[in-house]
């Protein structure tokens, strides 16, 4: 089973050079640790940052530059900064190739709930509905079963939805999965050490699994 | 030169009155107009209709207007960092409308750009669609469905910019850009601190990133707090 890290780093796999990418909030943003040599991408914030970098160093924080976690970062070498409108022009437009984020449920039609538990939790969406409205390509990172062992791959979302068959593709701590244009999450790699029982239990949506499922390298 | 400078915050926010609706520039803590969040504070106005990125923490940025009640309602994307604001949304008593970030930037824009409505994907197919037109529109070889949303009306626009010059020009800094340029252009009013105001003529006009034009007031700022929500770092 695959930990955050984990789930980050085999995502960063899906990074390619030459691409624009922005990384949500929680394990997406761990994915710019495990981007390998040699891939030149440019990281966009929404908050209006494309060519962020990593954490400042201790003492060399500056309040003035956050990402859209609100966490400290610095600029790298080419960053460019913009307003807020600007910044969602650059998505809209899809000139952003990849946006990664986080997910409460996906359904086996790519679509994805992240911004309100009804009753309970109201964050907000951020800039999540218009990532998932305009980019070509989403991959999810999530952890495909809850605290209550619940899985959070559905036939249906439950929750209300962030964005309506747009997801491609979904990292686990289980496996790797892409959504079909005809529905159903195909199975593509599992984790090192699950098995196809393990991920069909922890799968409610249609699960599709093709021949000889190889363990995922990382 | 129009002379846009005012003498202090005082005298900036002065016609901001109980019931308005005011736009306020920021990303988290960062950028905000903190010196006139406090005298709207001091100020005691209320039945306000806050439209902000964000809603601050419990104890800063427009948490401190929650705290006393000022807000009727608050028009944002995220609202993830403010216990007293969950309590009074879940509540009833505070009414929010939760607004896609890109939507919330655009419909800034689109009031100081003079126009009326845009149509944009975010949203389509969720509840932020309800009641609203849709449209298809075939856009990068792709037809799809655009939803209608209108330019944001503003009695005042409060905005905190790095410098800015005696006729209202002017330069953010960093992040601290974010909602403040375009919302600085939706205001019917617009107010502007600054950390650094300076003489006309001083600041070069191929860096302004906000022409006085849509700067009503401006005065500079004092005792800037910039508090950092999430401090990252790394070891040297």
């Amino acid at each position: 089973m695959l930990d955050k890290n984990g789930i980050a780093k085999r995502i960063a796999k899906e990074v390619k050079d030459g691409m624009f990418v922005n990384l949500g909030i929680g394990i997406p943003t761990l994915v710019a640790n495990y981007i390998p040599e040699g891939i030149n991408v440019e990281l966009q914030s929404e908050n209006g940052i494309l060519g962020m970098g990593p954490f400042p160093f201790e003492g060399e924080e500056d309040a003035d530059l956050i990402n859209a976690g609100k966490q400290t970062v610095t600029l790298l070498p080419g960053a460019s900064i913009f307003d807020s409108a600007m910044s969602f022009g650059m998505i809209r437009s899809q000139k952003v190739h990849l946006t990664i984020l986080g997910a409460m449920e996906v359904s086996e039609n790519g679509d994805i709930a992240n911004w309100k538990i009804p009753g309970k939790m109201v964050k907000g969406m951020g800039g999540a509905m218009d990532l998932v409205a305009s980019a070509k390509n989403i991959i999810v990172a999530m952890q495909q079963v809850n605290k209550a062992g619940q899985s959070k791959l559905l036939s249906k979302c439950d929750l209300p939805l962030t964005g309506v068959s747009c997801v491609k593709k979904i990292v686990t701590e289980l496996g790797v999965y892409e959504i079909l244009p005809e529905g159903g999450f195909k199975l593509l790699e599992r984790a090192p050490g699950i098995s196809i029982e393990q991920i069909k239990n922890a799968t409610a949506g249609k699960l599709i699994i093709d021949g000889d499922i190889k363990e995922m390298v990382i | 030169m129009i002379n846009r400078v005012v003498k202090n915050v005082e005298e900036a926010v002065v016609g901001i009155t109980d019931g308005m609706t005011i736009m306020l520039g920021g990303f988290g803590l960062c950028g905000i107009p903190e010196n006139c969040i406090a005298e709207l504070v001091k100020m005691k106005v209320k039945n306000l209709t806050c439209i902000s990125n964000n809603a601050g923490v419990d104890d800063f940025g427009l948490g401190l207007l929650l705290q006393t009640k000022q807000i009727k309602k608050m028009i944002s994307s995220y609202v993830g960092e403010n216990d007293e604001f969950e309590r009074q949304m879940l509540s009833g008593e505070l009414e929010v409308e939760l607004v896609p970030q890109g939507t919330l930037a655009t419909r800034c824009m689109a009031a100081g750009y003079g126009m009326p409505v845009i149509f944009t994907p975010a949203g389509v197919g969720t509840e932020v669609a309800i009641g609203k037109e849709t449209r298809k529109f075939k856009y990068n070889g792709e037809e799809k469905e655009y939803l209608m949303e209108k330019a944001f009306e503003a009695d005042f626009a409060i905005v905190k910019a790095w410098k800015g010059d005696t006729a209202g020009n002017l330069i953010y800094k960093s992040t601290a850009r974010n909602f403040n340029p375009v919302m600085a252009m939706a205001g019917k009013i617009t107010i502007a601190e600054v950390e650094h105001l300076v003489p006309a003529g001083e600041l070069d006009p191929n860096h302004i990133h906000t022409p006085g034009i849509y700067v009503h007031r401006i005065f500079q700022g004092e005792k800037y707090e910039k508090r950092i929500e999430q401090r990252t770092v790394r070891k040297k």
